[in-house]
């Protein structure tokens, strides 16, 4: 889950990383307010996604009606797909550096990775690589303060500011791991006469560990109505412009499942991995899901391990006498419990393959009849 | 011989009284795994199966001395099921279970590193050598003892590339799950030297996906292999950007995309199926 930039600089602060002074604003007249109080500000709309500023989403302003204007400017418009409803309004600080520092995951070791740079701001992603400080983290030791005063040494820091670069780079660490974040970023890290702060921040949470950070955090959402149906049961489903409603077992075989379809000329509807192990409701109620995106036909393919076809074909008996099935349903399945569900099937009049080329095959004709 | 597990393999099922360690430690001990004990806190006197379950896994290896895990452990306890293994001195640890967060399945490989201990995932279909020994989640009905090696990212795929080899007449002597996670405990190449190094294995099959750059990496190892392999990739049709279901499966800049490890496989002297089911014929193209 990425969090929206005012979101990480409030967990920065509790782990002691100075950002600059603001606050959030959601109209115009909050904007002025918080202007009054700091004086000199930045107005920036708060959406997850980067390149801000050279979509226009960032704004100065020197006297508290400026900053209105700005927020009016910003507020209600669409950036980069999203529509701006927050914006942060941040003192402006001198700037005598910027710098890069990120903490994020290294799958290809499986450790932590820590990339700095003495060259933050704009256009990171062109650095080339000798200007890139890179460290992998052995998660048994972490990183200790030695560690980070050796970046902070080769950012060519010194004094006071290489100190306080020092202590961040320690904060950071622990709030990567202790907010089990995928991402923690500060592009740019401003050097400001004596102090160092975050003037920008994003924080990406795993998913996977939401039931243990911080309950604090509010729940971002980035999609739609159906998508976050299926996510509530615990389902894959990303929505395709096709006219095929696919549903597969694995994120490999569904994968491939549209693979094949479009190989023979079929245009898939969804990406929808029902998991492993689903039982009857779940896979009932997934199927009530395609359904609901008004499908030509529905692909099902199924191989069966930790599945099992009986709790499969049962599902769709279910949805089948409940509130009928108004597209054709071609189903492939095979695997555990295989000859119980097959018969589950003909039982109520559902047809299925034993092999997803035959299935592919029929879905084909059906469509383009 | 096969490798990472044989006839001889003494299974330990951590989980063994949930539904789904239950239920597939019947289905193992169906296929002829030499399961020797389940783990489960505070169930020690009951019976899985006729199998003896214990408290801990240090209690399982005194009685029983298993040498290979395999865990059913929901994702919040998973870690600690995985580091009780190790600790225990488990040397093949198999992980199941799906939604382990990522700084868990780190610190888990951390371990491992240190203990010399093989990770098998996690979110991972397991193990098999047919006819030897089965760790994992996948349909009895499907493999044919033989000489085709299969190491696969993700399991229902590989399941179907299986069943069109078994269909085929070609067994395979080990197929082996990565797993779908950001974090795996091996990668492609771990599993590719042994199978060159197997008397049992002739040829390999590579079951890859879009995203990460798993396939390029052992693409370089091919290059160096005397054993033909024959390789499937899934993700062609997937939309730049969208996360398909695995972790794993995200196109990132460029790099993983379904053309270059085409390219990458391709040019290493491995021979990449359009259709799963041309696997077969491929092989088969390669004079064995």
């Amino acid at each position: 889950m990425k969090l929206f930039e005012y979101m990480a600089k409030e967990i920065f602060q509790e782990y002691g990383i100075s950002v600059p002074r603001g606050k959030v604003a959601r109209n115009p007249e909050e904007a002025a307010q918080v202007a009054k109080q700091i004086g000199s500000v930045v107005v920036k709309s708060q959406i997850l996604s980067g390149g801000r500023g050279k979509a226009g989403g960032i704004k100065f302003a020197d006297t508290p009606e400026e900053a209105a204007l700005a927020a009016q400017e910003i507020l209600g418009t669409e950036l980069k797909g999203y529509v701006v409803d927050t914006v942060l309004v941040e003192e402006k600080i001198k700037i005598d550096q910027e710098l890069y520092l990120a903490i994020t995951i290294d799958k290809a070791v499986r450790r932590p990775i820590l990339i700095a740079s003495a060259f933050g701001g704009m256009d990171i992603e062109d650095l080339p690589e000798e200007k890139l400080i890179k460290r992998n983290i052995d998660v048994s030791i972490g990183i200790k303060p030695y560690l980070a005063r050796d970046i902070a040494r080769r950012l060519g820091l010194s004094g006071e500011v290489a100190e306080q670069a020092s202590k961040l780079i320690v904060s950071l660490y622990r709030l990567f791991s202790e907010k089990d974040a995928e991402l923690a970023e500060i592009n740019p890290l401003v050097i400001s006469g004596n102090t160092v702060l975050a003037a920008d921040g994003k924080l990406t949470i795993d998913d996977e560990a939401l039931f243990r950070v911080d309950q604090g955090i509010p729940r971002v959402e980035e999609r739609t109505e159906r998508e976050k149906k299926a996510a509530d049961l615990g389902i894959s489903y990303v929505e395709l412009d096709g006219n095929i409603a696919v549903m597969a077992n694995g994120a490999g075989i569904t994968m491939a499942t549209l693979d094949i379809l479009q190989h023979y000329g079929g245009r898939p509807a969804n990406f929808m991995d029902a998991g492993g192990g689903a039982g009857i409701e779940p896979t009932a109620k997934a199927l009530e899901i395609l359904l609901s995106s008004n499908p030509k036909a529905v692909l099902v393919n199924i191989f069966g391990g930790i599945t099992r076809c009986d709790d499969v074909a049962r599902a769709f008996v279910q949805v089948k006498q409940s509130r009928g099935i108004p597209v054709p349903l071609i189903i492939r399945l095979v695997g555990t419990n295989q000859e119980e569900g097959v018969r589950i099937l003909q039982e109520n009049e559902i047809h299925s393959y034993r092999t997803i080329k035959e299935a592919v095959e029929k879905v084909i004709e059906i469509t383009s009849a | 011989m096969a490798i990472i597990i044989n006839e001889n393999t003494r299974v330990l099922v951590q989980g063994a009284t949930g539904n789904q360690g239950s239920f597939h430690l019947k289905q193992m001990l169906a296929y002829g795994s030499n399961v020797v004990a389940g783990v489960s806190p505070g169930k020690s006197g009951q019976q899985v199966e006729g199998v003896p379950v214990y408290d801990s896994v240090f209690a399982a290896v005194d009685e029983q001395q298993p040498d290979a895990s395999i865990i059913f452990i929901p994702a919040k306890f998973a870690k600690d099921a995985a580091f009780e293994a190790m600790e225990a001195g488990i040397k093949v640890v198999v992980v199941i279970t799906e939604h382990i967060p990522v700084h868990d399945a780190m610190d888990i490989m951390a371990l491992a590193q240190i203990k010399g201990t093989t990770i098998i995932g996690p979110n991972t279909f397991g193990i098999i050598s047919p006819g030897k020994c089965k760790m994992g989640i996948m349909p009895n009905s499907i493999f044919l003892p033989g000489n085709t090696g299969i190491v696969a990212r993700s399991g229902t795929l590989s399941y179907e590339i299986v069943y069109n080899l078994t269909a085929a007449g070609m067994g395979q002597s080990t197929v082996v799950g990565l797993g779908g996670d950001r974090v795996p405990g091996l990668s492609f190449v771990d599993i590719l030297e042994k199978f060159e190094q197997d008397p049992d294995t002739e040829r390999v099959v590579l079951v890859g996906e879009i995203g990460g750059n798993a396939e390029e990496e052992a693409s370089k190892f091919i290059k160096e292999m005397s054993k033909p392999v024959v390789a499937y990739l899934a993700g062609k049709s997937a939309p730049p950007g969208k996360r398909m279901g695995h972790a794993g499966a995200i196109i990132e800049r460029g790099r993983g995309t379904f053309e270059s490890k085409v390219e990458a496989l391709s040019a290493a002297g491995a021979q990449v199926a359009s259709l799963p089911w041309e696997v077969p014929g491929l092989l088969q193209n390669r004079g064995l």
